[in-house]
């Protein structure tokens, strides 16, 4: 049964100084699952991020992510996981094409395979027409939409999305949740973070980290019960306000 | 009026930041721009600070026209723009006493404005702006932006990238400030905000979709919408898009928002349909339209 954790987490710590900015959080991740990572700004959502894919090392704590452990293989984690952020995606400097093609090296795949999977990825997102051109000048929604596909070239078995719809537009924030919704249905794991609690109800699962802790866990329809509440908006501020 | 355009347009190179923008704010209001990122809010807005000359049309605020009186402007107006822009390298303290100074004042002699927001701030007050988070930023900018006591106050996506405490905190203080006889135009990307102003601009790609109150926007909303939830949601979407009677089909929290093209849409008939592809508690209730379905409905047509 543990085989089908993608992310299995005890106890997981990161101290600055006397400061716990992570405090001992444990959870699990099942494949194929949409997993919530909320939390007000400043909680630890950022810090306990960085730890599971192996940027930063935990102060002390157990995790294995895509069946390799934080402490020994950060390495290993990096290269079988997707990530995309909404401050960093891709460069926008560089076309679509160009884009594909360092990603796709950085996680060592043949030219072949990128080329393959460049006339796949461009099809699939309908713009075929736009291979040559600069990422910097494509309208945010195609750049998320592309970010995302990117983020998935190498087929971890999981992805990390930071953040990935702020600012888009409500049709494409929901065609984007529309690719997430296919993606897990294929078998890919999603762990999301996201400030928008609308959001937040298209999660299989739900956690929402409070200074440090991760204070409730559970599907969005449990944790509304457990709240008395309506939305996932009033659960987070019941939680994160700890009124 | 507070605040007054008439036909404003704005061209980058080939792109058309704004089209023959035209609306009117009124003394005191609390008006929202709502829309996305390129929608053409942050260019208004700077047109309206006197920032940026619009290639047609004409502006006022605060009775002072954005072109020829713009030096009053200045001096009346309160600015706070998306990106963070004050001095990093200033504590709290230093920051609020230069734009007081800048602005003919002290910080004493408006206190009052800005005291709930500050003492929320002030035991921090001798560290850099730089070194503060994301929200106690956001608090000293409105700080900054009110210190010289404007008529009139322009916030750009004050709340993007905050969390949804924080949020709901902003929005209390706009609240106060409103009832302290400020003018308040607000852009934001969230739409469940939009439901807080006065009254809204829809916006998208450079054209102002509707003009409003939100309840209006919500009332005059002319089709049905359905929420429905089976069992598994993305088999429920595919199958919904697959239906040949849907008029549009968004995820909506919990839901997923159902509108059907024809006027004598039956439940019945979409729930034996949805029963038939094998979904599995199947729940189709009616809904009200919130702002963003009417967004979304204006930015289909």
């Amino acid at each position: 049964m543990k085989d089908q954790n993608i992310i299995q987490v005890k106890n997981l710590t990161k101290k600055y100084g006397d400061f716990f900015a992570v405090n001992e959080i444990s959870f699990h991740v099942k494949k194929g699952e949409i997993f919530g990572f909320l939390g007000a700004n400043g909680a630890g959502k950022t810090t306990a991020m960085k730890m599971l894919i192996g940027i930063s090392k935990p102060t002390y704590g157990e995790a294995t992510v895509a069946g390799f452990d934080v402490f020994k293989n950060p390495e290993k984690i990096k290269k079988n996981i997707g990530y995309m952020s909404q401050k960093f995606a891709l460069y926008d400097d560089l076309t679509v094409n160009e884009n594909i093609i360092f990603f796709g090296g950085i996680y060592g795949l043949k030219r072949k395979i990128i080329k393959h999977k460049t006339k796949e990825l461009l099809s699939y997102l309908g713009i075929e027409e736009l291979g040559k051109t600069l990422v910097g000048s494509l309208p945010l929604g195609v750049k998320q939409k592309l970010a995302f596909s990117i983020a998935l070239i190498h087929e971890p078995k999981i992805v990390f999305l930071d953040e990935p719809t702020g600012g888009v537009d409500p049709i494409t924030r929901r065609q984007f949740w529309e690719m997430i919704y296919e993606k897990a249905h294929q078998g890919t794991t999603i762990f999301v973070t996201t400030h928008y609690m609308d959001e937040a109800e298209y999660c299989d699962r739900v956690s929402i980290m409070v200074t440090g802790k991760i204070e409730a866990l559970d599907t969005p329809k449990k944790l509304k019960e457990i709240y008395k509440v309506d939305s996932m908006n009033e659960v987070f501020l019941k939680l994160a306000r700890g009124e | 009026m507070s605040i007054k355009t008439t036909n404003i347009s704005k061209l980058f190179g080939k792109t058309e930041a704004l089209k023959n923008i035209s609306f009117n704010v009124k003394e005191n209001e609390l008006f929202g721009i709502i829309g996305p990122d390129g929608a053409g809010k942050t260019t208004l807005f700077r047109i309206l600070t006197t920032l940026l000359f619009a290639d047609k049309g004409t502006a006022s605020v605060a009775n002072f026209d954005v072109v020829k009186e713009y030096i009053d402007i200045r001096n009346h107006v309160g600015y706070m723009p998306g990106k963070f822009s004050l001095y990093q390298d200033l504590t709290i303290e230093e920051n609020l006493e230069f734009f007081a100074t800048i602005f003919g004042t002290t910080v004493k002699e408006n206190y009052d404005l800005i005291k709930d927001i500050y003492v929320q701030i002030e035991p921090f007050k001798k560290r850099r702006a730089g070194a503060l988070s994301g929200g106690m930023k956001q608090k000293l900018a409105l700080c900054c932006a009110l210190i010289h006591k404007p008529k009139v106050l322009f916030l750009d996506e004050p709340t993007t990238g905050v969390d949804a405490v924080s949020r709901q905190e902003f929005w209390q203080m706009l609240k106060k400030l409103q009832k302290k006889g400020i003018t308040i135009l607000v852009s934001t990307p969230y739409m469940d905000e939009a439901e807080l102003c006065d009254r809204i601009a829809l916006i998208d790609k450079g054209e102002i979709l509707n003009i409003d109150t939100p309840q209006n926007i919500i009332n005059k909303f002319d089709k049905q919408i359905y929420n429905v939830s089976a069992k598994k949601t993305y088999k429920l979407l595919t199958d919904l898009k697959d239906y040949q009677h849907n008029y549009s089909v968004f995820p909506f929290g919990e839901f997923i928002h159902y509108i059907d093209k024809r006027k004598d849409f039956n439940k019945s008939d979409l729930y034996n349909y949805l029963e038939k592809k094998g979904n599995e508690n199947i729940i189709i209730t009616k809904t009200k339209a919130s702002v963003e379905d009417a967004f979304m409905d204006l930015m289909k047509t």
